[in-house]
């Protein structure tokens, strides 16, 4: 039996390495080819070992960027997604949470249908109403400019029923007691419900900061100005050189910075993530 | 320090739903007024409208002379503890207790003062900074306390406050609100389905049944004069064995106007195992078919001899035809003995058929 169990385990651990490496071999290829020399790369000759030019390849990315025509330096690019996506997030966060503590905590005419209609909309991503979303945010002159990257992602039934079905589980009675105590219902809000959504909120913060940070489609039709563009957008048209050598090193390290602030985000968060699952508040 | 009065409090829901029959109860400045009740009777409803987190559809409250239907909870001047003591989960125990006092604006020094004096009149002063999750049951019932004691309010209104506690916290729990309401001498309204709890704690208990009150009044005295079966059944444990008085048996023992009367109670306390009838009063011959020994005391549950149909006010009691006899723990009778136990006149309850009316006989 215990030899059993030792080579079971042996087989686990095994499948687990093996899983590992298929995830992790092509980040480290990634990492490789960013710094090694463009020739070799372009000869098929890389190197699966480090090459030597990671400062001057890394700086170019960040300050300058490729020396096609479009040249835009990537720095730059991680600025607008990184505003673009935690616009998207914060945004998403606030707009969802207040549409959630009306629906559930006050009584007005058409409560019910507004829900539903907030609900439906799930159905409707912005790939399904992307030409009526285009035409009103180019109507309102917000191409170009971070309110068109943000704006129209950020209303979220997602997020909404979330933070509905979270309201649901609080207790009528905190609501009572703090009616009680003398808080109104923004006092409520502010000093009990908010601070009890605290890991609600950092759990959907980093689903949302992803989803943000990675769209593409609509950065794609928004922004035709170099230096509105997202890091996303932006390692795409690298790729795409019509009369000259593809920059790999370059493409590779924007690559690499385009994982950066998700992996970031996740580290920091899943403290708090963590947290919220363990301590049971309520 | 304020006393409560209620004038044909009625609830009536949106749906056609009567929660409240019309209410009356009158509560003097310092009193203890328990509501007791069976569940859905409409005693936490009624609390519930006193703090002003129901509407009252009918009638008036009056807190300390003035009428408060209309006015938003926070300013009745009440305070209450609630059945899971709604804390506040991410704050501290002295922000629990602070909360309110800040919400009216008060200065910090003064609330420190307060909730320093109420935490250690509650034994919290170790506790105050920790939250509420770090407490245990009892801990976090008196934070609930302190809340409310913090205020200094006119009323306080308890629903159900002891019933997620264990039994033995509980009692303790009891004798604790009890002296700490005698000490404040602060009106005090409270809520419970534990007809123990209503006892021990009332100065004025007014029991409620289908969003009615069916009596109100002294402990001892609705004990001992139970206004209808409900009440009967309801107060004392075990309770009143109510039985119908057609059969010839019982009736023939029962003179004047008390043949008249439709149901007979009997406390199983006032039993006695005896040969002799005393004058005026009622003998029953019973066959023990089960005991219960608890030390003190002992239950002897018997069955009447003929299949007499016993009168159950309040549904899941005992099946008809048997009665519960309880006796001092040092005797205890074989099961299946006929036994003949008796009563005397002034221990007999009389009630009209409908259970309704008490007939003093």
């Amino acid at each position: 039996m215990v030899e059993d169990e030792g080579i079971r385990r042996y087989v686990a651990h095994a499948i687990l390495w093996i899983g590992i490496a298929i995830v992790a071999f092509p980040v480290y290829i990634a990492i490789v080819a960013s710094t090694q020399d463009n020739a070799l790369i372009a000869n098929g000759q890389m190197s699966l070992l480090p090459g030597g030019h990671f400062f001057e390849v890394y700086y170019q990315t960040i300050f300058v960027g490729t020396s096609g025509s479009t040249r835009e330096p990537v720095g730059n690019m991680m600025l607008n997604s990184l505003v673009m996506a935690l616009l998207i997030a914060v945004g998403k966060i606030a707009i969802s949470i207040i549409s959630a503590y009306a629906i559930v905590y006050f009584r007005f005419p058409f409560r019910m249908p507004i829900f539903w209609i907030i609900f439906i909309t799930l159905m409707l991503p912005v790939e399904v109403r992307i030409y009526p979303t285009y035409k009103i945010v180019a109507d309102l002159h917000m191409l170009d400019s971070y309110a068109g990257l943000a704006l129209p992602l950020i209303a979220s039934a997602t997020a909404t029923l979330l933070f509905r079905q979270f309201f649901m589980t609080v207790p009528d009675e905190l609501l009572e007691a703090s009616r009680i105590d003398g808080a109104g219902p923004l006092r409520f809000f502010w000093d009990t419900l908010l601070p009890l959504s605290r890991t609600n909120m950092a759990a959907l913060f980093v689903i949302l900061f992803i989803l943000g940070w990675n769209q593409y489609l609509w950065p794609l039709l928004i922004t035709t100005r170099d230096d509105m563009q997202t890091i996303q957008v932006g390692i795409r048209k690298m790729i795409t050189t019509t009369d000259a050598l593809t920059e790999w090193p370059i493409v590779m390290a924007t690559a690499v910075l385009a994982m950066l602030p998700p992996v970031f985000v996740v580290v920091v968060m899943q403290k708090l993530f963590v947290r919220g699952l363990v301590e049971t508040e309520k | 320090m304020a006393n409560v009065t209620l004038r044909n409090v009625r609830k009536t829901y949106p749906g056609g739903f009567e929660a409240i029959k019309g209410v009356n109860v009158d509560v003097a400045d310092g009193q203890f007024c328990v509501l007791v009740g069976p569940s859905g009777c409409g005693k936490s409803t009624l609390l519930r409208m006193v703090a002003g987190l129901e509407t009252v559809t009918g009638g008036e409250i009056d807190i300390g002379g003035r009428i408060v239907n209309q006015i938003e909870p926070a300013d009745r001047d009440i305070a209450m503890v609630f059945q899971n003591y709604a804390l506040y989960p991410h704050m501290s125990v002295f922000n629990n207790m602070a909360y309110g006092l800040r919400n009216r604006g008060m200065k910090e020094a003064e609330v420190k003062t307060r909730v320093d004096e109420a935490a250690r009149v509650l034994e919290l002063t170790a506790m105050l900074e920790r939250k509420p999750r770090q407490l245990s049951g009892g801990q976090r019932q008196r934070v609930a306390m302190g809340r409310a004691i913090v205020r200094q309010p006119k009323v306080f209104l308890f629903d159900e406050p002891l019933s997620n506690l264990d039994a033995k916290l509980r009692i303790a729990m009891r004798v604790e609100i009890r002296k700490l309401q005698r000490r404040l001498s602060t009106t005090s309204i409270y809520v419970t389905h534990d007809q123990l709890e209503a006892m021990t704690l009332a100065d004025i208990l007014v029991v409620m049944n289908g969003g009615r009150v069916e009596q109100v009044g002294n402990p001892l005295a609705i004990y001992e004069k139970p206004a209808t079966t409900f009440v009967a059944s309801f107060i004392g444990a075990p309770p009143m064995n109510l039985m119908s008085i057609r059969s010839d048996e019982i009736k023939s023992q029962l003179s004047g106007s008390a043949s008249e009367a439709g149901i007979l109670g009997i406390r199983p306390e006032d039993f006695v195992i005896t040969d002799q009838t005393p004058a005026g009063g009622v003998a029953l011959p019973l066959t023990v078919e089960a005991i219960e020994r608890v030390g003190a005391e002992t239950f002897v549950y018997g069955s009447r001899a003929q299949d007499e149909q016993r009168i159950a006010a309040t549904p899941g009691e005992l099946p008809p035809g048997e009665v519960i006899v309880r006796i001092p723990g040092t005797e205890s009778p074989a099961i299946g003995a006929k036994i003949r136990v008796a009563v005397v006149r002034n221990k007999l309850h009389l009630f009209s058929g409908d259970g309704r009316t008490r007939i003093e006989a």
